[in-house]
């Protein structure tokens, strides 16, 4: 693969350094094996002028940022995502080799690279090196985890090993923001295309392995000792009886805190609309519009924002979960029981995150190679109890279950009831992969290889801006969808007029759609306001929410703050309240997951599939329940 | 990579992976599994010739972590009784 070293052009004495400012790049790719802190670096390079998008028509997340040079130039950086290798086997692998050599036609072809490699792993790392170079673009090969290196008593001679491979090395701890003036030099800089070397045959690992064990007994790597903290975390996270119990302890504590400790933020929200509201209502004259406003959008909106806190401190969990390493050990953990009902332990890490939201979930599932474990993986995931469930079961619980303490301050009886419900989607979606995985979805097994990284503290700065994102996700979501329907909602309670005002929400064109599914919904325990408040949730789940308030709201004009729990709770008897649980624990009331999983499995088969089965699974469901419990 | 064996290495037992317990370390000799999946397993770290040595394990003993080339990987036994290992006598580690 060393066509570049019969090129008279690319011979190191063929190089003129350019002029200064024609030489910064337009676009650097940042490539890097799984673990090797190349997120880490791209966040520290790009800070908040960064999105994530999808490669068009692959499901492969595309992570672009803008770069400041110190003399203030910007260039734009593409996170290609982590690969071991570049010859285009996996999809990961084939987007990483198309936009390193300019075939895809969305992306701009880098005019350089940034080879993240972990330094404490060096010789295997160093492996994804030639196939790299073997492009022949200006590559800088970053050594990370400078810091880790030290300290474990390993060491090697960047300048040694740059003469090796014919091009620059830098020392760098992207957590400790270290050695990044020479990541920002090459940036600046002229840049030189690696000198020609002689490469291995890529396609041979044993010789690829050969020649990177070279590379670094030439650079004189000393490796580091194993890490002593990650050892003796290990005798802990997987000792056979303590593991697992921390394992549980974990699950309980994230739960404990998502549903009370953090109520008082939640108060603290909900307090500054309604304060706010109010003192809109006030500056406005009483016209239409200031219903649309107040009703509407202010009562509808507000009631799913409440809920932020929450989402982030889920979300937060999982941050510092998956940065730590502790994910990996949970995985691990996991797998017995998963392969048990046909599914493996990388499944785990996607289910787990569908706890926060599906649609990241089904993301998260192409790292799963066997395809049919992959479309199990989606197909159960949104029985997972997702973040925009959660703001209905809480307002359900909380308005038919008096908050009892049932093991001292940690476990409460709404924490205990919560937790049934989480427990419920998981059993169902347990049951569902093992009947998929034995019949239509069946398979033979594939290898199950899953690197457990090193312990490491999570970083302020990657928690914040995960955070960040997933805010801006949330509020997106409150500002269209949840507004489209709210406001979609204030118009069809405010038609048909009656002599010229608008009509009682039982004569309105809501009432009248709610009305007219009440038939169907009657034996779920449900009426027509309940009905209104179902449709609306089928665009997305915690819209019932914002209908419930604006029902309401419109309801009761004159109590301002009508409470929610008190509404419902006037609404449903026990039978009903447990009945709707169910429906929303089953049913795939998301427009979001639906397109993500047609996207992911490239048809309308499979979403038709997974929209029929689970909304029969979620009317019997509630069925059942209304008829057991009166 | 160390392809030579040393002879003062008494105890070679032909084994598979897959019967190494906590603290056992062995070389690798051979991947007897498709193509595909070999080929992942080696860019891995896994190659014939490499030291292995068997780590922690979920409960139950399956998955178990396996340190190979300055990482550490999980495997189920399954995939484990495909590599062909040769058992070497568990000496002090890290000089």
């Amino acid at each position: 693969m060393s066509e570049c070293g019969s090129c008279p052009g690319c011979g190191p004495t063929a190089v003129i350094p350019f002029p200064l400012d024609a030489t910064a790049p337009k676009a650097v790719a940042v490539i890097g094996p799984p673990n090797s802190g190349k997120t880490t670096l791209f966040n520290r390079l790009t800070g908040l002028r960064q999105k994530v998008a999808n490669f068009p028509g692959v499901t492969v997340e595309q992570h672009t940022g803008v770069a400041e040079l110190p003399d203030g130039r910007l260039l734009q950086l593409i996170d290609l995502p982590g690969v071991y290798s570049l010859s285009p086997r996996s999809e990961d692998e084939q987007v990483a080799y198309d936009v390193l050599t300019g075939q895809r036609e969305d992306t701009a072809k880098p005019e350089a690279i940034l080879l993240v490699l972990d330094s404490t792993n060096l010789a295997r790392h160093l492996m994804l090196a030639a196939p790299i170079l073997a492009l022949g673009l200006p590559t800088l090969i970053i050594l990370n985890m400078a810091d880790d290196l030290r300290s474990r008593g390993g060491k090697l001679d960047p300048e040694a090993l740059a003469a090796e491979l014919g091009a620059p090395v830098a020392l760098v701890s992207a957590r400790q923001g270290e050695g990044l003036d020479q990541v920002y030099d090459f940036l600046s800089g002229a840049m030189l295309k690696p000198a020609p070397r002689q490469l291995p045959v890529l396609q041979d690992v044993p010789k690829c392995r050969e020649w990177a064990g070279r590379m670094g007994s030439e650079a004189s790597y000393r490796a580091p000792i194993p890490p002593a903290w990650t050892r003796r975390l290990d005798r802990l996270f997987l000792h056979p009886v303590a593991g697992p119990l921390i394992f549980l302890a974990v699950v309980l504590l994230v739960f404990q805190a998502i549903f009370s400790y953090v109520q008082p933020l939640m108060d603290g929200v909900k307090w500054l609309f309604e304060v706010s509201g109010n003192w809109v209502a006030t500056a406005l004259p009483p016209t239409l519009a200031r219903s649309l406003l107040i009703d509407g959008v202010w009562k509808g909106v507000g009631s799913v924002i409440v809920f932020l806190p929450q989402v982030l401190l889920l979300f937060l969990f999982i941050g510092i979960l998956e940065d730590s390493g502790y994910l990996a050990r949970a995985a691990l953990i996991a797998d017995r029981t998963m392969a048990r009902v046909g599914l493996q332990g990388k499944s785990f890490i996607p289910l787990l995150s569908a706890y926060a939201c599906a649609v990241p979930a089904i993301l998260a599932t192409r790292t799963i190679e066997n395809k049919r474990d992959r479309i199990a993986t989606i197909l159960i995931a949104p029985f997972m109890t997702c973040s925009a469930r959660f703001p209905v079961y809480t307002l359900v619980i909380a308005a038919f279950l008096p908050n009892t303490p049932i093991l001292g301050h940690f476990v409460s009886s709404r924490t205990l009831a919560m937790i049934g419900l989480y427990a419920l989607g998981f059993l169902v979606a347990v049951i569902t992969a093992r009947v998929l995985k034995s019949s239509i979805l069946k398979s033979g097994r594939t290898p199950f290889l899953l690197e457990m990284p090193a312990y490491r503290w999570p970083t302020f700065q990657s928690l914040g801006l995960r955070l960040l994102d997933r805010s801006k996700v949330f509020l997106r979501r409150a500002g269209t969808v949840i507004l489209l329907v709210t406001v979609l909602l204030w118009c069809a309670a405010h038609v048909p007029f009656q002599n010229g005002h608008p009509p009682a929400i039982a004569n309105s064109l809501a009432g009248t759609l709610g009305r007219t599914i009440e038939p169907a919904i009657k034996p779920l325990g449900f009426n027509w306001k309940i009905g209104i408040g179902l449709i609306t949730s089928f665009a997305a789940r915690e819209t019932i929410i914002a209908t419930m308030g604006a029902i309401y709201g419109m309801d009761h004009p004159d109590e301002g703050s009508l409470d929610l729990q008190k509404a419902i709770h006037q609404d449903l008897t026990p039978g009903g309240a447990v009945a709707l649980l169910i429906f929303f624990a089953f049913a795939m009331q998301c427009i979001s997951t639906i397109a993500v999983v047609r996207r992911e499995t490239g048809g309308w088969k499979w979403p038709l599939f997974q929209f029929t089965y689970m909304s029969i699974l979620a009317y019997s469901g509630a069925f059942i329940a209304a008829h057991l419990i009166r | 990579m160390q392809l030579s064996v040393n002879s003062r290495l008494p105890e070679t037992l032909p084994a598979t992976l897959g019967d190494l317990r906590r603290g056992d370390a062995a070389i690798l000799e051979r991947i007897d599994l498709p193509g595909e999946d070999a080929r992942r397993l080696m860019e891995l770290g896994f190659l014939p010739g490499t030291r292995i040595t068997a780590g922690m394990s979920a409960p139950g003993g399956d998955p178990r972590v396996f340190q190979v080339d300055g990482s550490e990987i999980a495997l189920r036994r399954e995939t484990a009784r495909g590599l062909k290992v040769r058992r070497v006598r568990t000496r002090p580690k890290h000089p």
